[in-house]
This record gives structure tokens, sequence and C-alpha cells, in this order.
């Protein structure tokens, strides 16, 4: 294959033209005052503004929205984590009558839109008393993400030879032993996709956020940033300085883990 | 746990392969209570809260949609009331369009240009890695950021007018997102920047389980670059394609973050889909009964989708989740 041809340069750089200008926009436009953003929409900062930034950075608004959504994501993570693999391991590696039934509800689960369960959802969660509450998004976020969990999961876990499992037990492990020594720890790296693919999902979660959480001090950071852009429709540097910071977490995590959400994503997608 | 211990041998036997699975028979009889307590201990927690916050209020919602109510008030049978209401409401049969619209276009215009920027990513050009970062760089961002950032970008004489205009076309300017007969498809526009480097991702990957030798086969035997691709390389993006259909269209019919934030269904419900119709009456204005009508309305199309996609389209591919859902 000859190396790439002037046109697959141009659109090379045409689509990354496309893709990174939006994102431009947005940080750049919190270097620039109002003024200058109403008079030169595309223009670069001319005189670079901080202000925008040491407001937003200063602000109790954006840390706490930050750290609500830093919470909720760990917690659904680490939910769907623990329980994710042990169902994972019960339905991949234990023979009993039934485990085709469970598994084939929980892939059937795949296909339940959030938005359709949104109302009795959050009729049960006022039942209970977990209106308001950060754990009231965090459950039921693990709960739609087990079954892309265990989609992954069970593959994995079953191709795993049985001759390891063989010897562990000539080594006097019981089962629930061998899961928790070598299993898991084999297991790492269809792990490592899962629980970035639930964190990622929880991260950019608003639909139910939205319905759970009403008082601003519980938001996480895509109802901040919908919250700060209805409030402040007339200060648009402050907005996109706002949105700029908002973005750094996920683009930062997406630089550090792309290979495993790509991994994760082309993979559960092809069982 | 000493019950567990004891037993484990048999259970390790029992239940270890695929081949264990053959003489497994006269042994379950004998692993008895120590496997189902490994069992109810393993699979319970994750069952519990699957069918409490999945399927019960899934469940629930059939329920609730027979039921004219406010969440608040007393529950009255209402029949398929609620059905009939949503059904002759040309609001809501309009957001149904919408949503199809979007699965069309999905279809018909990302495919093929998700389709063609994976052929140009797999070639061999400098920054390859740092394109593909670039491309899947939308996706990660929340629906938020995305509804905000283009916003903001597509307001009257903002960054998308000015672009128009220093590209000399000017003339193509429009109220984006206040023109009833454009703001569904500025959406559309909006909806491939952020979901196409998915797509792409997709079909590299499996552009990349297309052995070399069968390039190479098709060049020795004078194959053009076209037919090269016509002939051997679409075909066998097939299982791919017709994933990425499946979670697209899907996508399309649940669409709902984006179209809340920018703009809640208007201009005068020209860009309402069912999620957001849903959410409006359900929610905003309290009408629990008709919104968890129109949630089991969502959900039948789907549904109905993936068992039809399943039984004309996927069943060719052995291999994969998804085909294995409804089958």
């Amino acid at each position: 294959m000859s190396l790439g041809t002037p046109f697959t340069y141009l659109t090379a750089v045409l689509v990354v033209g496309i893709t990174v200008v939006p994102l431009l926009f947005t940080a750049l436009g919190g270097f620039r005052t109002n003024a200058q953003i109403n008079a030169h929409p595309a223009g670069i900062p001319h005189p670079w503004i901080t202000s925008n930034y040491t407001s937003v950075f200063t602000s109790a608004v954006f840390w706490q929205a930050l750290g609500n959504s830093v919470i909720i994501a760990v917690v659904a993570t680490a939910l769907v984590l623990v329980f994710g693999s042990m169902a994972g391991y019960a339905l991949s590696r234990y023979t009993f009558r039934g485990r085709e039934g469970i598994y084939t509800l929980f892939t059937v689960g795949l296909l339940f839109p959030i938005s359709a369960a949104a109302l009795p959802l959050y009729l049960l969660l006022r039942q209970v008393g977990l209106l308001e509450h950060l754990i009231g998004v965090a459950l039921p976020e693990a709960a739609f993400s087990l079954p892309v969990t265990i989609v992954i999961l069970r593959p994995f876990m079953r191709a795993i030879p049985g001759e390891i499992e063989d010897a562990a037990v000539v080594d006097g492990a019981s089962r629930l032993g061998f899961f928790w020594r070598i299993l898991l720890p084999l297991s790492r790296p269809a792990l490592t996709t899962v629980g970035v693919l639930a964190f990622v999902t929880s991260w950019n979660a608003y639909l139910l956020p939205m319905l759970v959480l009403s008082d601003p001090s519980d938001f996480t950071l895509p109802l901040g940033v919908a919250a700060f852009q209805s409030q402040y429709t007339q200060d648009t540097a402050r907005v996109l300085a706002y949105t700029a910071a908002s973005m750094l977490p996920a683009l930062g995590l997406f630089v550090f883990a792309e290979r495993h959400l790509v991994g994760g994503l082309t993979g559960s997608v092809k069982g | 746990m000493t019950i567990e211990k004891g037993q484990t041998a048999t259970l390790a036997a029992t239940t270890r392969t695929p081949a264990g699975r053959a003489n497994a028979r006269p042994a379950r009889r004998r692993a008895g209570w120590g496997k189902r307590l490994e069992l109810v201990l393993l699979l319970g927690p994750a069952l519990i809260m699957f069918v409490g916050f999945v399927l019960a209020p899934i469940v629930a919602a059939v329920y609730y949609g027979f039921f004219k109510w406010t969440g608040f008030s007393p529950r009255e049978p209402y029949g398929f009331g609620n059905y009939r209401r949503a059904l002759h409401d040309t609001v809501f049969v309009h957001a149904i369009g919408h949503n199809l619209i979007i699965a069309v276009l999905s279809v018909i215009i990302q495919l093929p240009l998700s389709i063609g920027l994976a052929l140009l990513l797999n070639r061999r050009i400098r920054g390859r890695r740092f394109l593909r970062l670039v491309v899947f760089a939308p996706y990660v961002l929340s629906e938020a950021i995305t509804a905000v950032v283009w916003s903001l970008m597509l307001q009257p004489d903002g960054l998308v007018d000015h672009v128009f205009r220093g590209v000399g076309l000017g003339g193509l300017i429009h109220q984006w997102l206040a023109n009833t007969h454009i703001v569904l498809y500025t959406l559309f526009v909006v909806i491939t920047w952020k979901y196409i480097g998915f797509g792409i991702i997709l079909l590299l990957a499996g552009l990349q389980n297309i052995p070399r030798e069968l390039h190479e086969a098709a060049a020795i035997d004078g194959a053009s670059a076209w037919h090269t691709t016509r002939r051997i390389v679409l075909p066998l993006l097939g299982p791919t394609i017709r994933i990425w259909i499946f979670l697209s269209v899907i996508g399309s019919l649940q669409l709902f973050d984006l179209v809340w934030i920018m703009t809640l269904g208007g201009p005068a419900d020209a860009s309402n889909t069912m999620a957001n119709y849903l959410l409006e009456h359900g929610f905003t204005s309290y009408q629990f009964g008709y919104g968890s009508a129109v949630a089991v309305i969502l959900f039948v199309i789907c549904f109905a989708f993936a068992l039809i996609y399943q039984r004309f389209a996927l069943r060719r591919d052995t291999e994969g989740a998804l085909t294995r859902i409804v089958g």
C-alpha cells in the first residue's frame, strides 16, 4: 500500500478540523470577552482574558458538580464491577438449570432504554426514599450497566482454560477461592474495559440525574453545564469557560483509557 | 463455609468445562447445598439490582399505562384510553416520525460516511493514531456538553454563520434551531458530529480483521482498488455494518438528551422525539399514566425493530452477543 495520497490527507485535515473546531471554540472562547465573541465568533482571544476560567475554578458550583459526578460514577462502577463479575462467574463456570434463561434475561436488558423506565423508576426511588440522594442515581445506573458488563465478562471468563481451575482445586482452593485469587486477576483486561464503559456511561448520564436530583448542590457536571447555560444566557464567555472546564476530566480520562474504551466498545459488539 | 469446602471438589468436577457437562448428570445431585448457596451469593445481588431497577420499572410502566394517574392522586382505571390518546395525538405521531427520520438519515448518510472515513483512516498515513484519537473524542463528551457547545455555535450570527460567510456560502444561512423546517436536520448534523467516531472505530476494528492475504490475492488477480473494496472488503465488513445499523437505529429511536437540552422538542414540536414527549408529559406535567403508556409504545417500537432486524439481518452473523439477545 502506498503512503496516503494528497486526497487522503486533505480529507483527514477536514475531518480533524470539523471535529476539533467546536472544542477549540469552547476552550478559546473561555479566554475571550463577550464583546470579542459577539464581534468575531471564530476569532482568537485578543487580549487573552483569564477571569472567566478563574471564576469557574474558584466557584463552589463547579467543584461540587465535579465531586458529585465522581462520587456517582465511582459508586456505580464499583457496584457493576463487584456484582457483575460475581454474576459473570456464576453464569460462565457453573452448570445449573436456568443458567441460559438468566443470561438471556440480562442480554435482553441491553434493549431497555432508560427513558422507558424513567417514570416508574422515579416512583420507586421516591418510595424507598432515594430521591435527592446521589446513591439514587448510582444504583439504577449500575443496574443498567449490568447487561453489557455480563455480555462482555461471560465469554471472557469462559475462555479461561479448565486446567487452571483443576490445578487450583488440586492445590486446595475452593470455588470461591479460585474466583477471588485466580479468575479475577486473570480477567483484569475485561474488567478494566467494563469498568471504563460503566464509568463513562455514568459520567455522561443526563436523564437519570435530572429526574432524581433537583437541588443544584447535588448536580452532576452534565446537569451543571446545562443549568449554567440557561442561567447565564447573556454571558457566553463564562458558559464556554464552564463547559471547557467540564470537558477536561472526560478528555483526560479518554486519552488515558482510550484503548480500553475502544476495545470495550468493539468487543462488546462482537461478543 | 465448611459445607462449601467439602463440596467444592465435586463441584469443580461437575461444572468445569464444556466436556464436563456430558458426565455432569450423576454428580449434580450430590452437588446440593454448597453450590446453591454459592450461586445465590454470586448471582443474587446482580439479579436483585437488575430486576429491581431495570425489569420491574418496565413491567410497572405497562401496568401504569392502563390508568389515569398523576403519580400522587388515586389511580383511575382507563383501559386503553392512554394508548388511544397517544396514537391520536398528532404531536406524538410526528415525534415518532422524527425518530424514524433520524434513524433513516443515520443509515443513508452516516453509514457511507463512516465507511469512507474508516477506509481512509485504515491507510498508512502519517499521524494515524492521532487521527483516530481525535475522531473518537466527541463520542466521550457528554450529550450535555455537546448540546451546549453546539447551541452556542448555532446562535444567529454565531460561529457557524461566520464560517458559512467565510467560505462564501452566506446565502445558505438559516435560523438553524428556530426554523421548524430545518431544526431536525440541524440536530442530525450535531448527532453525526457526536457519534460518527463510534462508527469509524467499530469499522476500523472490522477492517483489521480482514486478512492481508485477501488484499494481496486480489492484487495479484489484477483487481482494482475499487473492485477489492466492493467485492472483498465490504462483504467482509457485513457483520460490523449490520451491528452498527442496529445500534444506530436503536439509538435514534431513543434520542433524548441532545433534543431536551438544545430545543426541548421545539420550535412548535418540530424536533420532538418519543422520549422527549414522554418526559414532557410524564414528568413535567405529572401525567404518569399517560407517560407510562408512551414509554410502553417507545419500548415496543424498539423491541419490534430488534426482533425483525434479528430475524432478517443479524441471523447470518452466528457470533456476537447481540445476535443472541432475542434468538
